[in-house]
């Protein structure tokens, strides 16, 4: 379950330690522009030490790592590897040939460290107008690629236009992040909120993200968090409805009947989808098995 | 690792430490100050200790102002100011 991904400076002791108690599903502990280029190597070692010795509870680790095409990404690499991070983030991601490379100099260092092969997954941050356009060919390009991940301040830079709180410059943006990535059968996340303060800003901005088919959002500051997990989980009316339309089938297979219909609408197989989705959702997030 | 010059790492934040590292004819010395010192010193001085022969440095001075790192926090900057330090060039 990734709702909210929120992001952490690699080169920062204290939030650091204290990103397994911040309520976020995922940490993106960044290596690329949280740190300054005299930095990368504090940081790299801090990060790894850190990830050694500190214990983040539940919370899935993201590295992101510096460009390909920089002279730190390798170093980042073989840095962090050995520590097992459940994936990397790289950034302005912009064909599938960039994931390509990647994967080939991962199976490396995995060979190299004696990992699992493929066990490190790769969250690709689409961030150029190159990048969003090829969405599709990005999620595809590798059995490691786990999400598209949008990231619209470096994406508004490149389109030459002014990054607003409503959204309308990254709409299509957002909807070809979204189709890409479902697709190719992996999950979509949206762009965090910048406005720390604003957070009736960021309820409508990650509603919206979530009604376009978003499965979750980034976060830059963990004020953010709870906001972002309560939105992107199922509501206990989408939960009770859920169950309803598994009680349904079950009553309508125990009476033999072939079409099912409920509170007057058929159930038809993409209700019955969407259903064992928040589900299995509900049943991550509150530990409790729905659908036995 | 032999240490060919100064080097820095690390802040004087919260939850971190500053080390300088400097070449030392007379083997391992630490001057510490921290806020913790009283409760913590001798761990942290061990924590360095231990650090410095896994990298195999026998010989080199260091000052650290600590403000409460924990145990990685402190291996890693030293381990930084070590790499840093063993260089060729001096760090700029």
């Amino acid at each position: 379950m990734r709702r909210s991904m929120l992001f952490i400076p690699s080169n920062n002791p204290n939030m650091i330690v204290n990103g397994g108690v911040l309520g976020a599903d995922s940490l993106i502990f960044d290596l690329e522009d949280a740190v300054s280029p005299d930095e990368k190597d504090a940081a790299r070692d801090l990060l790894q030490h850190a990830l050694e010795a500190v214990d983040f509870g539940k919370c899935e680790i993201i590295v992101r790592i510096n460009g390909l095409d920089t002279p730190y990404w390798e170093e980042d690499l073989r840095a962090i590897l050995p520590m097992k991070p459940d994936a990397v983030m790289p950034p302005k991601v912009c064909d599938a040939a960039y994931i390509q490379t990647l994967d080939e100099k991962l199976t490396e260092l995995e060979t190299e460290f004696s990992l699992e092969q493929g066990r490190t997954k790769i969250i690709a941050l689409l961030e150029t107008a190159v990048g969003v356009e090829n969405a599709y060919a990005v999620a595809a390009a590798s059995p490691r690629m786990a999400a598209l991940f949008l990231g619209a301040e470096d994406l508004t830079a490149d389109l030459r236009c002014q990054r607003t709180k409503e959204g309308g410059e990254i709409q299509y943006a957002r909807g070809r992040v979204v189709c890409g990535a479902r697709a190719a059968g992996i999950e979509a996340y949206d762009t965090p909120f910048t406005d720390v303060q604003d957070l009736e800003g960021l309820e409508r901005d990650a509603s919206y993200a979530k009604s376009l088919g978003f499965t979750g959002k980034a976060c830059i500051s963990p004020a953010h968090v709870s906001t972002v997990n309560r939105i992107f989980s199922p509501s206990q009316a989408d939960i009770a409805y859920a169950k309803d339309v598994f009680a349904a089938i079950a009553e309508a297979k125990r009476q033999g009947k072939g079409a099912i219909a409920l509170r007057g609408k058929m159930i038809d197989a993409p209700i019955v989808q969407r259903a064992r989705l928040v589900l299995e959702a509900a049943s991550e997030i509150e530990g409790v098995d729905y659908l036995a | 690792m032999e240490i060919k010059h100064g080097a820095m790492a690390g802040t004087l934040e919260s939850s971190d430490i500053m080390v300088t590292i400097l070449p030392n004819p007379d083997g391992i010395q630490i001057d510490l100050t921290s806020s913790v010192e009283q409760y913590y010193g001798d761990s942290i001085r061990a924590t360095m200790h231990r650090t410095l022969e896994a990298l195999g440095v026998s010989s080199a001075r260091i000052e650290a102002v600590d403000h409460g790192a924990l145990d990685c926090t402190i291996q890693a900057r030293l381990t930084t100011a070590v790499r840093r330090a063993s260089r060729e060039e001096v760090a700029k």
